[in-house]
């Protein structure tokens, strides 16, 4: 292992002299603090390190060693329900340890090595068989929530099983099993350790099938994403990209939730930490955090770790989708990953790209988008496991053509485009209807009409082609007043003002409101497309606009969003008021007529 | 032993470069001698073998090549504190600058801190009345946030950020309070404006200031917030007092950083600003919160509220210090210049402003059941009576429908009578919560979206509600 002198500290890169064999990403301790950073450059015996820990009193002449091995993780169980910095150390054992502040050069393991696991063997195996990497060994219940597979471990792959797994309780270090490979007799534990920047091996990739179902009407109905999928959701602060992020983090059907807070607000992982042990998960009623796993690296911890904290979170995340589970990571915020890549590039004196951030930003970004994905896991039984990932992005003064933007937009296959303007008049989530997009409407069809409706992708359309409508309509209105409209145009405005605020708004703060299934949405839009039509075909009879506008059906529609998901017999009802009032609308101009 | 050094071998801006050092470590403080005796501070910003950069807080002048002697300190930049701060007057370097006694310390800390662990902080949810309608009933501040005031030169933030340290309590709390004012680079007059404030209301004994003046030494800027905040620290979570913080103004501090990035040759970010500038900034602003105590589900007594102020360059929020600023804070109040022209005090622009942390400091059980729906209501009410009122700039007035002429009333008496207050009115929530009631009244009543219908039945004034019709 090599080791070597400090000859030059600037922030949190320093420079060691002396590091003959060093290896590039491999890990570096520094100083006699044992502080934690990993060889980002070699010169000669000239080692260049980033440090993941503050490096104030670091001077030259200290030592650093370099430990032969890249960035790992510890992956196995207890990872679920856990709260890491950017590099897995656990932030509630380093707070019983240290207290409030965080300290310097702590070295605690990512799982921990005490706890005892009730481990249950796959009963298929036999003594002598062949394994492979992937294959299920037995299982641990870890949450009440989640059932723990734990696998032949990639890094030993295929090999005799000479000793199979037994009933019984074990620590994360112990063996259960042993496996005859071409170098040896190896033993499996419970736990390996795999590297942050090497993605985990898959069989091979699918096209995404299911949505990802997230009881956000926005994002269901209009910009879906699917299991598997990559979405962005760029946005000036305050928009709410915490809040999407926090939604889809509790009401997402993914059965795993991997969130990275990468250099965001201390207090915001506090509210996912208060928060998530309280709620409870809609279709299993347990609580959230049983199925989470949080990587807090805020924003006024050490640069360096908020750079690998995107790895970290993602390999957390790629490990749960080998054992089959559909996962979603929520990066917030990438931007921060991207600054954190840009100070390194700077103090490496690097030639700059576009706004100072490094050339290979947009490669970064998508090798880190490509990580998603719907696959065939290794192992024996063909399982299917998939990863979507949505990332927040921050561009300064909310400004799209922000590098960060552009080079996510090339990759990710869902935009959803907040608008100040929206979050200005508290119209949540502030997504535009007319910007952003969803590319997969065409994979997710089959399954909205086979599972919502037949008509649920035409309803969508329609509703899309008013909504476009209404902002030609209020360019017109804003040059001559509304006034001028014809009547046919005065009820599009009305109807997409009822798709904006009693469809498409959605507080996340109500408790019937925050989360809708998506036979509710389809009703909630099926039936303010009905009134449409209804009261396009009254003004073709002659009825007046003026009664069409004040219909008292309007007050029901627009609490809709309060009706709870076992009543949808009360569409049925408002429906027939519809029919009833316009009807009654209709006989009452006729009668005037007369 | 300390060794002197006399190898300086450049001064440029307020960095000088050592040569033939020993031995230096990363952010050492260092004390340098002028020839003529006077002694200045400053910290080490990077090493390479044997030269040493260093920040001169106090700047360079007067600093020559060959005399000028350098030592180092062994430690970093530290501030004494014990709970003899209080009522005390300190330059940004921590160094008392009243005719006050020397501060004998009880302990000495580095100004930079330690970033608090994420699990170590308990979620603010304390609702602090500022008696400020805009603020409590809008965008309201809790116990624990930092909620920033993004101002233009000329207008009154000094005035409402004084308002707000005069009139925040906890409803139904008297607990041991103080009041940490750190002033960077603004001139003596607007600095006197909030010690005369401070000592009008009694509060002096419970305040400490670090002041910078824009006369004083502009590297001072960048220790200037950090004393101000490990003094913050020690009396909340050593001393258990709620501490309110107010920094005035971010903008010279940034300035002041970008001058030594500057000087140091570093790849710019946006308009000149360092790379680093949010991550500098964030070991600030995150510097506020509540922590937790011994026991599970205890809250450790004491806090820090900051309320930081800064003007936006021509009034631009997208300019890099209010965008960054914003990015990490909880939230802002942003002081608008047509409201300022109308003679509105405070002329706080509800629509942008926001508070981060309302949704949970806020409802029944802390100010009232109705009062995120009515505060929603009320913001979707003011935009739509903005989208009018730009209607009628267009078409005149005549063009507007019923519905458009109510929402234009609304707009208004919502500026006029909601918006507005006296300098030293202190309005309690309930008052706030009924001004909104009140301006819902003129609205149509199928207009009110965003309210339950039992909360409208509860609180709408029944007789205004006839007549609206």
């Amino acid at each position: 292992m090599a080791a070597g002198r400090i000859v030059k500290v600037s922030g949190p890169l320093i420079v060691a002299e002396g590091m003959k064999d060093a290896k590039m990403f491999e890990v570096a301790r520094v100083s006699d603090r044992k502080l934690i950073g990993e060889i980002i450059e070699l010169h000669d015996e000239e080692a260049y390190v980033q440090v993941y820990e503050d490096t104030s009193g670091l001077g030259p002449g200290e030592i650093v060693e370099s430990t032969g091995a890249p960035l790992s993780i510890e992956l196995g169980p207890g990872l679920l329900q856990s709260i890491y910095d950017g590099i897995q150390r656990p932030l509630n054992v380093t707070y019983d340890r240290s207290g409030h502040f965080m300290p310097r050069g702590i070295n605690i393991p990512g799982l921990d090595r005490k706890k005892k696991w009730e481990f249950k063997p796959n009963a298929a195996l036999k003594a002598g068989e062949t394994v492979e990497a992937g294959d299920i060994l037995g299982e641990i219940r870890e949450t009440e929530l989640i059932m723990h597979r734990v696998m032949v471990p990639p890094t030993i792959g295929r090999g005799k099983l000479v000793r199979p797994p037994a009933k019984g309780s074990y620590s994360v270090e112990e063996t259960i099993a042993e496996i005859e490979t071409d170098e040896g007799v190896r033993p499996v534990s419970l736990m390996h350790r795999w590297p942050v920047r090497t993605p985990r091996p898959i069989v091979k990739k699918l096209v995404p099938e299911n949505p990802l179902v997230t009881g956000q009407r926005v994002i269901d109905t209009f910009f879906p994403i699917s299991q598997g999928g990559t979405a962005c959701v760029p946005g000036p602060f305050g928009a709410g990209k915490t809040v999407i992020q926090h939604q889809l983090a509790k009401w997402s059907d993914a059965q795993i939730i991997v969130y990275i807070g990468c250099g965001e607000r201390g207090n915001e992982m506090t509210d996912v930490l208060q928060e998530f042990p309280e709620l409870k998960d809609p279709a299993s009623g347990r609580p959230l955090m049983e199925r989470t796993v949080l990587i807090a690296n805020t924003s006024n911890m050490p640069v360096a770790a908020r750079e690998a904290s995107v790895y970290t979170g993602i390999t957390i995340a790629e490990y749960f989708r080998d054992m089959g589970y559909n996962v979603a990571v929520m990066a917030d915020s990438t931007s921060r990953w991207a600054e954190a890549m840009r100070e390194m590039s700077g103090r490496l004196e690097e030639m700059p790209g576009e706004e100072g951030y490094p050339a290979y930003l947009p490669s970064r970004i998508a090798e880190f988008y490509e990580r998603s994905g719907r696959a065939t896991c290794l192992g024996r039984d063909g399982r299917i496991g998939t990863l979507s990932v949505i990332g927040a992005v921050s561009p300064p003064g909310g400004d799209l053509s922000d590098p960060v933007v552009q080079a996510t937009l090339k990759v990710v296959k869902v935009f959803w485009s907040l608008e100040d303007q929206l979050a200005f008049e508290r119209h949540f989530p502030a997504i535009s209807w007319l910007t952003s997009y969803s590319l997969y409407h065409d994979g997710l069809r089959d399954y909205f009409s086979s599972n919502v409706a037949e008509d649920s992708d035409a309803l969508r359309g329609e509703a899309m082609e008013l909504l476009q409508k209404e902002a030609e309509l209020k360019e017109l209105v804003r040059l001559v007043g509304v006034d001028s409209l014809s009547p046919q145009d005065r009820i599009v405005l009305e109807t997409t003002k009822s798709i904006r605020e009693d469809f498409l708004h959605q507080s996340a703060f109500d408790a019937e409101d925050a989360y809708t299934r998506l036979l509710k949405q389809y009703h909630m839009l099926k039936t303010i497309l009905m009134l449409h039509r209804a009261c396009l075909g009254a003004l073709e009879k002659h009825c007046p606009l003026r009664k069409l506008l004040e219909l008292p059906v309007r007050g029901k529609i627009a609490r809709m969003r309060y009706l709870s998901e076992k009543e949808l017999a009360h569409f049925d009802s408002i429906q027939h008021e519809i029919e009833e009032q316009l009807t009654t609308c209709m006989h009452e101009s006729r009668t005037g007529e007369e | 032993m300390v060794t002197e050094y006399t190898t300086i071998r450049e001064i440029a801006g307020p960095l000088i470069l050592l040569d033939r050092v020993d031995h230096a470590t990363f952010e050492e403080l260092v004390e340098v001698e002028l020839p003529g005796g006077e002694l200045r501070r400053g910290k080490v910003l990077e090493i390479d073998r044997d030269r040493v950069l260093i920040q001169l807080f106090e700047g360079t002048r007067g600093v020559d090549v060959a005399k000028t002697k350098v030592r180092f300190l062994g430690r970093g930049l530290e501030l004494a504190v014990s709970p003899d701060i209080l009522g005390r007057i300190f330059n940004g370097l921590g160094l008392p600058i009243d005719d006050g006694p020397r501060i004998i310390p009880e302990k000495r800390l580095d100004i930079n801190g330690n970033p608090i662990n994420p699990y170590a902080r308990i979620y603010p949810k304390e609702f602090i009345q500022t008696g400020v309608s805009a603020i409590d009933g809008l965008n309201t501040l809790v116990r624990g946030q930092k909620l920033p005031i993004f101002s233009g030169f000329g207008l009154p933030h000094s005035e409402l950020a004084a308002q707000i340290a005069r009139q925040a309590t906890v409803l139904g709390k008297g607990e041991a309070f103080a009041i940490v004012f750190a002033a960077m680079g603004i001139t003596f007059e607007e600095a006197n404006y909030f010690i005369r404030d401070f000592q009008e209301t009694g509060a002096m004994e419970r305040v400490v200031l670090f002041i910078n003046l824009a006369n004083d030494p502009t590297i001072e800027r960048i220790a200037t917030p950090r004393s101000a905040l490990t003094a913050a620290e020690y009396l909340a979570f050593e001393r258990g007092m709620h501490v309110l913080v107010i920094m005035t103004d971010m903008t010279n501090y940034c300035e002041a950083l970008r001058e030594v990035s500057v000087a140091r040759k570093e790849i710019p970010g946006r308009r000149g600003y360092p790379g680093y500038l949010y991550t500098d900034l964030a070991t600030i602003y995150e510097r506020a919160g509540l922590l937790k105590g011994k026991k599970p589900g205890e809250v450790l007594e004491g806090s820090i509220t900051q309320i930081p102020v800064l003007s936006m360059p021509d009034d631009d929020k997208t300019h890099p210090i209010p965008d960054l600023t914003g990015y990490i804070t909880e939230g802002q109040i942003i002081l608008d210049r047509s409201l300022h022209r109308k003679g509105i005090y405070p002329p706080i622009n509800v629509l942008p402003s926001l508070s981060r942390l309302r949704d949970k400091g806020i409802g029944a059980g802390r100010t009232r059941e109705d009062h995120a729906q009515i505060a929603n209501q009320l913001f979707a009410s003011y935009a739509r009576s903005k989208e009018v009122e730009e209607l009628a700039v267009v078409l005149g007035e005549a063009a507007l429908t019923d519905t458009d002429k109510a929402f234009k009333a609304f707009g208004e008496a919502f500026e006029r009578n909601f918006v507005q207050q006296n300098v030293h009115e202190n309005r309690p929530i309930e008052q706030t919560l009924g001004l909104g009631w009140d301006l819902l009244t003129k609205i149509p009543r199928t207009e009110i979206k965003r309210i339950k219908d039992e909360f409208v039945e509860r609180y709408l004034p029944k007789v205004e509600a006839e007549s609206a019709k």
